[in-house]
């Protein structure tokens, strides 16, 4: 079961380090990482039965609501698969999700935004994947938001995602944007990213044949996680 | 051609809403926010405490990072056997003080089957606003030390950089300060 898992590609990643993005400035280690073969404590990780979840964990639109109540907002459907980098689908796998609300607004102590809250959205929601590796989710469009990085810098509309699989050294934590958003160059979170087709992996599409006629839109956001195939070590020690 | 992972985005500063909801006042989502509790009243072994804060660059500490930890049970098994025992843990650093801090048990020895012993360690898995990609490095214990010797990690570390790796007993607590920059920077692993 624990199976060698391959380097991850830092290239494709974004570096610790992107001066754009002033926060990572004080908080990006100076010194390269130590470059070792994966062992039984990365190859392993915890477990997380569907016994976890409640009824309503995968709807953000009722989940946080009074009684009767929803979340304002344009309804959403986000649905995808988890695969492994052999294109094979990843069951069992913890998906956690935030977001602001439809307005732009997180609900958190240290968010000071003017957009009002939406007292029946909370922004968090999780899953288990299927046999198939699929997940899906109910949630309202989440709004653009201006932040404090810049003058007049601005947040492309975005739900967090954050992926625990099989194995602990699968951990990721990565954003979800909304194909069309003119917001998504100008973003230096996102232009962190070095390659432009890697950032095309983050952006979701809508897709209408799984939309509900009178009810929502759905966009289709497939995640790949580290592992499945058996790359090489190099055996140098990088950064040694 | 193997396919590209989806790429890492920053967990962002309100990483709480989706790892501890309740630790930031949404309530009634979930029941209690998961990783909590990774001991049950009968695991087995020595029950330690393991505590520390996150510095940046500037000498001050991170009050909005989240925390995660996965380590072998007292009897060194990865994942644990131990039914009282969980192995993995999450807290969010205080919004105060910054401290985060795991109540569980002492890894023992996990040797594998290729014949290699693996010390006793606890990894830790950092992420926060500012951090592209999440950090990770590893605990070790400073009593250990011929087991750290032949640890097939700690021993490929540069001398020079293996006491951060080592956690300090201060108070009857296990202390794993993390430095993101500077003199004591902590080694960050790319396993």
């Amino acid at each position: 079961m624990s199976a060698a898992l391959p380097p991850r590609d830092r290239d494709w990643h974004p570096p610790a380090l992107a001066p754009d993005y002033k926060s990572s400035r004080l908080r990006a280690p100076t010194q390269k990482l130590l470059r070792l073969p994966s062992t039984i404590s990365e190859e392993t990780g915890p477990v997380f039965g569907h016994d976890t979840l409640g009824p309503l964990d995968a709807d953000l639109i009722t989940n946080f609501a009074a009684s009767g109540e929803m979340a304002l907002g344009p309804r959403r459907c986000i649905r995808g698969t988890v695969r492994d980098q052999n294109g094979r689908p990843v069951a069992g796998v913890l998906v956690e999700v935030w977001q602001a609300n439809a307005a732009g607004r997180y609900r958190h102590v240290n968010e000071g935004y003017l957009a009002p809250l939406d007292p029946n959205f909370g922004g968090c929601g999780r899953m288990i994947t299927d046999a198939e590796g699929a997940y899906q989710f109910m949630t309202v469009q989440p709004a653009a938001y201006p932040w404090p990085n810049a003058p007049n810098a601005w947040r492309p509309a975005h739900i967090h995602f954050s992926l625990s699989g099989p194995a602990f050294g699968q951990r990721l934590i990565t954003q979800m944007y909304f194909e069309g958003d003119p917001l998504i160059p100008l973003c230096p979170i996102v232009q962190a990213i070095p390659s432009g087709k890697a950032v095309e992996q983050l952006v979701a599409r809508l897709d209408m044949p799984h939309s509900e006629s009178m009810d929502y839109l759905t966009y289709r956001f497939d995640i790949t996680l580290r592992g499945g195939v058996q790359t090489p070590f190099e055996n140098k020690m990088e950064g040694m | 051609m193997a396919d590209a992972e989806s790429p890492s985005q920053t967990a962002g500063p309100y990483v709480h809403i989706g790892l501890t909801p309740n630790f930031t006042g949404i309530t009634g989502v979930y029941p209690e926010d998961l990783g909590a509790v990774m001991c049950g009243d009968a695991a087995l072994g020595e029950r330690i405490t393991l505590e520390g804060q996150i510095f940046d660059g500037a000498g001050d500490v991170l009050r909005d990072a989240v925390v995660e930890i996965w380590q072998a049970d007292a009897a060194g098994n990865l994942p644990p056997s131990d039914p009282d025992f969980r192995g993995w843990g999450r807290c969010a650093s205080d919004l105060k003080t910054g401290i985060f801090r795991f109540d569980t048990v002492r890894p023992g020895v996990a040797t594998t089957a290729d014949g290699d012993n693996h010390a006793p360690h606890i990894i830790l898995w950092i992420v926060a606003r500012g951090i592209n990609i999440g950090l990770q490095t590893r605990c070790y214990f400073p009593d250990a030390a011929q087991a750290n010797a032949t640890d097939p990690v700690f021993s490929a570390v540069p001398p020079d950089r293996q006491p951060r790796l080592l956690a300090r007993h201060q108070d009857g607590v296990w202390r794993f300060d993390i430095h993101l920059q500077g003199p004591e920077e902590t080694p960050f692993f790319d396993l």
